[in-house]
């Protein structure tokens, strides 16, 4: 069974030009990747067992120090070598465009809709970037520091629970 | 209870004389049938009322109907944030009058603890509610009450007469 820092490095060796490091978290690792090769980066950690894709969650860095307003964490897991391994990219706040990660985990699906809808991340190439927790009528995103936390926003229509179904 | 025996009726032969309000009213506060509109933990609590140590039938009010167009009491146990409002005024507008509306927790209330972007602070901003229910999750001898109370002011409707159950049919 390999472990973490032999794939780690593995990675690191293929993606030399990739500005690929890695840094330890409350006893997990964390690996940074630059935005453009997020997805090269995905696809090898996909290759090397991370058959699983827990989660995916945005974060603004408004009010405190960091290199980019926003960042994103994809939380993975290889269930063969139980393997934990947090991505983290960070997504400056004048180009939120990030390549979409549902061509290598189907639930990448929900997770980027979530960021989509709390942060305003522009996942290039997903199938369905609808919100996918607040009502389609919500102006702004909620989870973004300078968003008013009190402020409601009715909603008038309801929202397709199965837009395939409801298209036929 | 409304419906009184006449002093002087005969009721050994097997008839009452009353009012017809009276008699719908008695039925009404009777039979209320609940929609639970049930989208959080006090959605539990309510099954706990229905079940057998509290015991709902005792209120006659325990044919639990999940469409609207079978139930006059819609139990809204939970938090109602702002996507799903549109739902639940649309089943609302769907039940048939006469219907009522018991708002049964905090959150319903007022929106309780979630005082944030998604949580509608008051049901009674979008449907009108009769009976409010304080609790986090209200105990369920506080929704037996709450049922209580909603037919105490059943049976103090103001009078509506037969013209008016023509109207509510859609007859002129
Ligand atoms: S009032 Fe309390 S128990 Fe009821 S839905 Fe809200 S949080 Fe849950």
């Amino acid at each position: 069974m390999a472990n973490l820092d032999d794939i780690l490095n593995v990675i690191k060796d293929r993606h030399a030009d990739a500005d690929v490091s890695v840094e330890d978290s409350f006893g997990d690792a964390v690996m940074v990747v630059a935005k453009s090769q997020l997805l090269d980066v995905l696809t090898s950690l996909k290759q090397e067992g991370f058959d699983l894709l827990l989660d995916i969650a945005g974060v603004d860095n408004m009010k405190r120090e960091a290199p980019e307003r926003f960042e994103l964490v994809y939380m993975l897991y290889s269930v063969g070598q139980d393997l934990r391994l947090r991505v983290k990219v960070y997504v400056p706040e004048d180009d939120l465009n990030v390549p979409s990660a549902t061509g290598l985990w189907q639930a990448a699906n929900w997770g980027e809709r979530e960021a989509f809808d709390m942060f305003g991340f522009n996942f290039e190439g997903h199938p369905n970037l609808e919100r996918i927790l607040c009502h389609r009528e919500f102006v702004g995103h909620a989870l973004r520091k300078d968003y008013p936390t009190l402020k409601g926003q009715w909603a008038t229509s309801t929202s397709d629970l199965r837009p395939d179904l409801e298209r036929e | 209870m409304g419906v009184k025996m006449t002093p002087g009726t005969k009721h050994e032969s097997g008839i009452i004389t009353t009012k017809l309000d009276e008699v719908l009213r008695w039925g009404r506060k009777n039979s209320l049938w609940p929609l639970p509109f049930g989208t959080a933990c006090c959605a539990i609590e309510f099954m706990g009322v229905v079940s057998s140590p509290f015991d709902l039938s005792r209120f006659g009010a325990e044919i639990v109907r999940f469409s609207p167009r079978q139930s006059d009491l819609m139990l809204v146990a939970g938090t109602i944030n702002y996507k799903i409002g549109p739902v639940m005024r649309r089943i609302y507008d769907q039940m048939c009058e006469p219907k009522y509306v018991i708002s049964m927790g905090a959150c319903a209330c007022s929106g309780g603890f979630y005082d944030n972007y998604a949580a509608i602070q008051g049901i009674d901003q979008i449907v009108p509610v009769d009976v409010f229910i304080p609790g986090c999750p209200p105990r369920p001898d506080a929704v037996l009450n709450a049922i209580v109370k909603l037919q105490e002011k059943i049976a103090k409707e103001p009078q509506r007469g037969l013209r008016h159950i023509g109207r509510e049919h859609g007859e002129s």
